[in-house]
């Protein structure tokens, strides 16, 4: 890999690369009002003017550098690896970011864009919580306004996240229509983008959405892949066989995968929520399960009705419940380039506790989803595998869940302080005095 | 009644507009001296007979075209009004083929309760019914065309041929933000009319419709629109005559439905009436 380096001779971290949308073959496009097409071509000029400009990369570099702590570290888990048919197994520490996911990767560069755009306010969909964190927090580093919409289920789900996105200084609004969830987060904030073009900027917090999103988050992504390439070289002497990543929109699975998408013999595994299994109705799996259709602006493989009606998706995974998927997975999948695969609650689950077990290591819910599809390849590749993971995320927004799915506490004071919790929503509770 | 010619953009064929046309009703207004008075409901709101019944009785108290919305599950463009009354209508599971009968009652009702009906619908469910089948069935059901609130002519493809094969009008939006060249490239694609958003946002009655819209038809206008209809915060009489007095046409959705579920088809009839003595006379 020839990298493009600063002047000092580091590699950057930042690197503008090819494809550029609006089509991913079949998939991807603008299914947008025309009323927001200014703004989207404003962000696609703005952003290809930046992408060409060192002192953004520099800007960009910087920021990874001494805020996010780029470059994360790449671990191997020999106990945990135990159980994946001896396979190597190696971890990219995407859950020791600031913040604790791969989401800050994107919001930066966004944030950086909002500015050389003159705008001062931005605006953020999240489900798990974990985007609208990381954006509340890039635009406290950046005095931007931040305004945040949840859907009010997971308001309730993730009442801790949003007690933090309070205490960075953004307001977080519970969205009550529709499902109430992160479809309807994004709904929402499309609808406040379209009246606030002006002076706001949508940091869209994966890689859906119309073009230039997937196209652009994908780029901010791209380091993680790099990265990890080089780190596997260096340590392993040889490539990967297998690169896998959870895929809720898609946005580290992509930005994993993308540095590895030439090297044909290295197999792309992306992993969807499947819930209760894909059988029952009940998951978030948009390509296993899905349809080619229309949803939040591009063509993509969508959970939808025979009337192109979206229905409502499943995943104890807040961060993957989502019926949609970034169209440039769409064409990969279509491509055969990747293959997706479901991974139910329960498989989910179990990966997650392997992982705290052995490897001191507490997991996100979503990253637990790749951890589980890194059991079954290793099992598949044999101890002369190579498997790297994706952990985008840290777990410790889930303790709750896991707390709840393993038992742990007694019923009785979970069952309380659920109580309490739907008692006491939080859109009840605004915290003014930040 | 006149008969039109709309250009398309395909093939340099020029397809001649139907009696069902809402042009047609649109150019009948304005021999009358006046803006054309366009309304909006969702299909099935309340529920399936009540909808049909309440836009026959609204253009009896004077709607010249319906705008028969396709509840969908995620509408980007809707304020709190449409979404709620959408999501009535699916709840009360309103399926395409209802919408489609809808039409088909509504375009053989009586003389004095008939007028062209255009489908407003978002993308979602007008490709996964599939774009020529659904144009087709459109047709078949005696629907004027299409009007697509998140289909920009730039991914029309499918939609340009269907409708120009089933002779159907198609209607996209131009919004304060579009630039002249784009302006320029809606206008052509456009048949029938183009719809003017009067404000950056979405549905809903607001206090004064946009500054911003007069400008905009008279820009669309020059850009080649053969004719521009405003839509976005009209509520009241007063609003449509001062927005009549530079539109082809007027377009009302969020009052009609908030009148209808609040007051009935008797409420209803009240908006519409006041709405239709706003617009008479407007372009005199
Ligand atoms: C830790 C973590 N991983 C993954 C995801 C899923 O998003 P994406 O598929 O865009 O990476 C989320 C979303 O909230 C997340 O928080």
């Amino acid at each position: 890999m020839s990298a493009p380096t600063t002047p000092g001779g580091e590699q950057l971290l930042f690197e503008r690369f090819g494809d550029r949308g609006p089509y991913f073959g079949e998939f991807g496009g603008r299914f947008v009002p025309e009323a927001l097409i200014a703004a989207l071509d404003q962000l696609d000029e703005e952003y290809s003017r930046a992408a060409a400009d060192p002192t953004f990369a520099a800007e960009l570099d910087r920021l990874q550098r001494e805020y996010t702590g780029r470059p994360s570290i790449l671990t191997e888990v020999p106990r945990f690896a135990e159980h994946a048919g001896g396979a190597r197994v190696l971890l990219k520490r995407e859950d020791l970011n600031h913040t604790g996911s791969h989401k800050i990767n994107n919001v930066l560069g966004q944030a950086l864009l909002t500015k050389r755009m003159g705008k001062k306010r931005v605006i953020a969909e999240t489900g798990a919580g974990q985007h609208g964190v990381a954006t509340a927090t890039a635009a406290a580093l950046m005095g931007l306004e931040c305004v945040v919409y949840m859907g009010e289920v997971d308001t309730r789900r993730q009442a801790l996240n949003v007690a933090r996105m309070r205490l960075l200084g953004a307001e977080v609004v519970p969205v009550s229509n529709g499902t109430a969830t992160l479809k309807d987060a994004l709904n929402e904030a499309f609808r406040d983008w379209v009246a606030h073009v002006d002076d706001t900027h949508y940091v869209l917090g994966t890689v859906a959405g119309p073009h230039p999103f997937p196209a652009m988050v994908r780029d901010f992504h791209r380091t993680i892949g790099v990265e990890a390439r080089a780190q596997v070289l260096q340590r392993v002497g040889r490539l990967p066989d297998l690169v896998a990543a959870c895929v809720g929109g898609g946005s580290n699975a992509i930005g994993i995968f993308h540095a590895f998408l030439d090297d044909p013999q290295v197999q792309l595994l992306g992993l969807e929520a499947a819930g209760d299994g894909v059988e029952t109705g009940r998951h978030a799996a948009s390509i296993t399960g899905g349809v080619s259709g229309v949803l939040h602006g591009a063509r993509s493989m969508i959970l939808q009705d025979e009337d192109g009606q979206t229905l409502d998706s499943h995943s104890i995974s807040a961060g993957l419940d989502y019926p949609g998927v970034g169209p440039e997975h769409a064409y990969l999948a279509s491509i055969g380039r990747a293959r997706y695969e479901p991974v139910t609650d329960a498989e989910a689950m179990e990966a997650f506790g392997l992982l705290c077990r052995t490897e001191g290591i507490i997991p996100a819910i979503e990253s637990a989803h790749a951890l589980a599809g890194a059991l079954r390849a290793g099992r598949e590749l044999g101890p002369d595998g190579v498997v790297l993971v994706n952990l985008s995320g840290r777990g410790d927004k889930d303790v709750d869940t896991a707390a709840r799915w393993f038992g742990l506490v007694s019923d009785a004071d979970l069952v309380a302080s659920e109580a309490e919790r739907v008692a006491a929503p939080v859109e009840d509770s605004e915290g003014n005095g930040w | 009644m006149s008969t039109t010619t709309g250009t398309t953009t395909t093939a340099g064929t020029a397809t001649t507009t139907t009696g069902r046309a809402s042009a047609t009703a649109i150019d009948a207004a304005r021999a009358a001296g006046r803006s054309a008075l366009v309304g909006y409901l969702p299909a099935g709101f309340p529920d399936r007979a009540g909808c049909v019944d309440a836009l026959r009785a609204s253009v009896a108290a004077g709607l010249d075209v319906i705008e028969l919305g396709l509840p969908y599950s995620d509408p980007v463009m809707d304020g709190p009004v449409i979404q709620a009354a959408a999501e009535t209508s699916l709840r009360g599971g309103t399926r395409i083929r209802h919408v489609l009968e809808s039409v088909e009652q509504l375009t053989s009702a009586p003389d004095g309760e008939r007028a062209p009906v255009l489908v407003m619908s978002y993308w979602a469910p007008v490709l996964r019914y599939g774009v020529e089948a659904f144009a087709r069935d459109l047709a078949s059901a005696g629907g004027a065309g299409l009007i697509t609130p998140d289909l920009v002519p730039d991914e029309a493809g499918e939609w340009l041929a269907a409708s120009d094969a089933h002779h159907l009008e198609r209607v996209f939006l131009v919004a304060p933000s579009s630039t002249p060249a784009r302006l320029a490239s809606t206008a052509a694609a456009c048949r029938g009319w183009t719809y003017a958003a009067s404000t950056m946002g979405v549905t809903g009655a607001r206090a004064s419709v946009g500054a911003a819209a007069e400008g905009l038809v008279a820009a669309s206008r020059a850009a080649g629109a053969e004719r521009v209809c405003v839509g976005l915060g009209v509520s009241t009489g007063e609003q449509a005559a001062e927005v009549g007095a530079y539109a082809d046409g007027v377009i009302v959705g969020s009052a009609l439905v908030r009148a209808l579920s609040e007051e009935g088809v008797p409420g209803l009839e009240r908006v519409v009436r006041d709405l239709a003595a706003g617009v008479a006379g407007s372009r005199a």
